[in-house]
């Protein structure tokens, strides 16, 4: 469904990541994880267009996504949750929802997944008028998923969403990206909580300073003694 | 000085106000939108007085009938001015306020030229209009009915851009981009797109104004330079960016101004405006109405 292949990008010349390829199929849930600065932003960013890669390809469905313009690579099917989430801060929950099936123009298509959105995270449907800004840290990774999901993605890419947010809510968190990837969808996710990351995901790559350090089905990675070591703390 | 004069001048006030808030309103939703000054918006006011005077001595077309064309033009002009100018002074790499600056000071002058060369400098007006030089006399206050016809069509369009603002898709589109533009792509808007419409959009309602104050000012290339001057004091005063506060500031422009005619000599009637705003910006710098 997704193929990378040998991605350069660079910010003013300096190499964030190096000739980066990772695939991935139809249905997936696929974890790239690595530490501080391995360069796991600059893969999504390099794929929702974000940033433009230096090299390489970036093939969606058969389609050639690098170069192309960040809202045209939105519209092919890909939603992508940065790692800062980008909420519009100001605009009640409501409208920040609304705004994710901007791109629809029948009814039927813009609320079709407000259902899912609402099962997947009920407090959601409890605070609609709220503004963005003043939900809580897990709430508005909740409302940056959800407003993703209205774009009636074929991919969902996530940036580190446990990021910030307290121990119970990651739970919920990953119990959704399990429900979205039941409900259809193919699933990228990064995270450098790697053990709950592997949990949950079918295959994983392992960044380390711009480059594939590693990669295989998840219970393999989990289960090598060196990532253990370095990445688990076993 | 009689009771019956204080009334008089400030209903005149009050009509010139409104117009005032619809002069001022594209300013403040494209600085809202994007935080750029148009410092050519008075020179948009002025072509749409000249579109407005042509469409009457070639195709005897009332000002009235104009003020649609005149928006239309204007929304182009608009959206062509954000393309072909500002969305390239806003990629410097440097100084970014200072390009902007330059840039649409630097459009306000060619813009001047060439309606110097093209229209000449001679003073222009439209002789003669449905409503020119007629008023309406109510509870024996008279009001001319141009200026009274632009208060309507000011009011008109306010409350056609808040429901627009506020519940359209468009409209969230345009918070969602004065939110954070960076973020719009996200959800498959094109903030390019947007910035322009806002561009047009801002046009649009300059033009409106400049058709109406067509019927009744003098049209020349200078033209826009002190109601420009008027339109920065009243989006200041409002509230930066705040499209509410442009309506409610220029209401206020007008009545100050209308009462700094009574009591000081004509040349001075910019006095009071100005004091208004010096006040308005030690005490309460984001404008009445501003929330930044
Ligand atoms: N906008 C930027 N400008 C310059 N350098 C950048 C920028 N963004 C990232 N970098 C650099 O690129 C490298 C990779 O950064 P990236 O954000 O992709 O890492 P990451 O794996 O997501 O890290 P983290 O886990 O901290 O989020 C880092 O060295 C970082 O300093
Ligand atoms: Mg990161």
């Amino acid at each position: 469904m997704l193929s990378v292949h040998e991605v350069t990008t660079a910010y003013q010349g300096l190499v964030a990541i190096s000739a980066v390829s990772i695939e991935v199929a139809k249905g997936e849930i696929v974890c790239v994880a690595g530490a501080n600065g391995a360069g796991k932003s600059t893969l999504l960013k390099s794929i929702a267009g974000a940033e433009r890669p230096r090299s390489g390809t970036v093939t969606f469905d058969g389609k050639r996504l690098d170069g192309m313009a960040q809202h045209h690579i939105t519209a092919t099917g890909i939603a992508y949750v940065p790692e800062n989430r980008r909420l519009f801060p100001r605009l009640s929950v409501r409208d920040n929802l609304r705004l994710g099936s901007y791109l629809y123009r029948s009814e039927a298509n813009r609320e079709e997944p407000l259902d899912l959105v609402f099962t997947l995270f009920p407090r959601l449907s409890e605070r609609l008028e709220q503004r963005a800004e003043t939900l809580s840290g897990g709430e508005q990774q909740m409302l940056a998923i959800g407003r993703a999901l209205m774009t009636r993605p074929r991919l969902l890419m996530l940036d580190e969403p446990s990021q910030g947010i307290m121990p119970k809510l990651v739970d919920e968190i990953f119990q959704a990206v399990n429900r979205i990837r039941d409900a259809g969808m193919t699933v990228l996710i990064v995270e450098q909580r790697m053990a709950e990351c592997l949990e949950i995901a079918d295959r994983a790559y392992i960044l380390q300073t711009g480059r594939v350090l590693m990669q295989g089905p998840a219970a393999e990675i989990r289960g090598n003694p060196d990532v253990r070591k370095a990445y688990l703390g076993l | 000085m009689t009771a019956e004069t204080i009334i008089q001048s400030l209903a005149s006030g009050l009509l010139m106000g409104l117009l005032y808030g619809l002069i001022a309103v594209g300013l403040a939703l494209i600085f809202g939108l994007m935080d750029v000054v148009n410092f050519a918006h008075g020179e948009f006011l002025m072509i749409a007085m000249y579109v407005t005077f042509f469409l009457f001595t070639f195709f005897a077309i009332d000002p009235l009938l104009a003020a649609p064309l005149a928006a239309a033009a204007l929304f182009v002009l608009g959206a062509v001015v954000y393309l072909v100018v500002v969305r390239f002074a806003m990629r410097a790499k440097a100084n970014v306020g200072m390009v902007q600056i330059f840039a649409t000071f630097g459009l306000a002058i060619v813009m001047r030229g060439l309606a110097q060369l093209f229209f000449t400098a001679d003073y222009r007006s439209v002789p003669q209009s449905w409503l020119g030089g007629k008023t309406v006399s109510i509870a024996g206050i008279f009001l001319p009915q141009p200026q009274l016809f632009g208060a309507l069509v000011a009011i008109a369009a306010f409350g056609g851009l808040y429901l627009f603002i506020n519940r359209t898709d468009f409209g969230r589109a345009l918070e969602a981009t004065r939110e954070d533009p960076g973020a719009v792509a996200l959800v498959g808007i094109d903030k390019n797109r947007v910035f322009a419409l806002g561009w047009g959009l801002g046009g649009a309602l300059v033009g409106l104004a400049g058709a109406i104050m067509a019927s009744f000012f003098y049209i020349y290339p200078d033209v826009g330079a002190s109601f420009a001057l008027i339109a920065y004091v009243t989006v200041a005063l409002g509230g930066f960016g705040s499209v509410f506060g442009a309506f409610a500031g220029g209401i206020i422009v007008g009545l100050v101004e209308a009462t700094t005619a009574l009591v000081l000599p004509p040349s001075l009637k910019s006095v009071g405006i100005y004091a208004v705003y010096l006040l308005v910006v030690f005490i309460r710098p984001r404008g009445l109405f501003g929330s930044m």
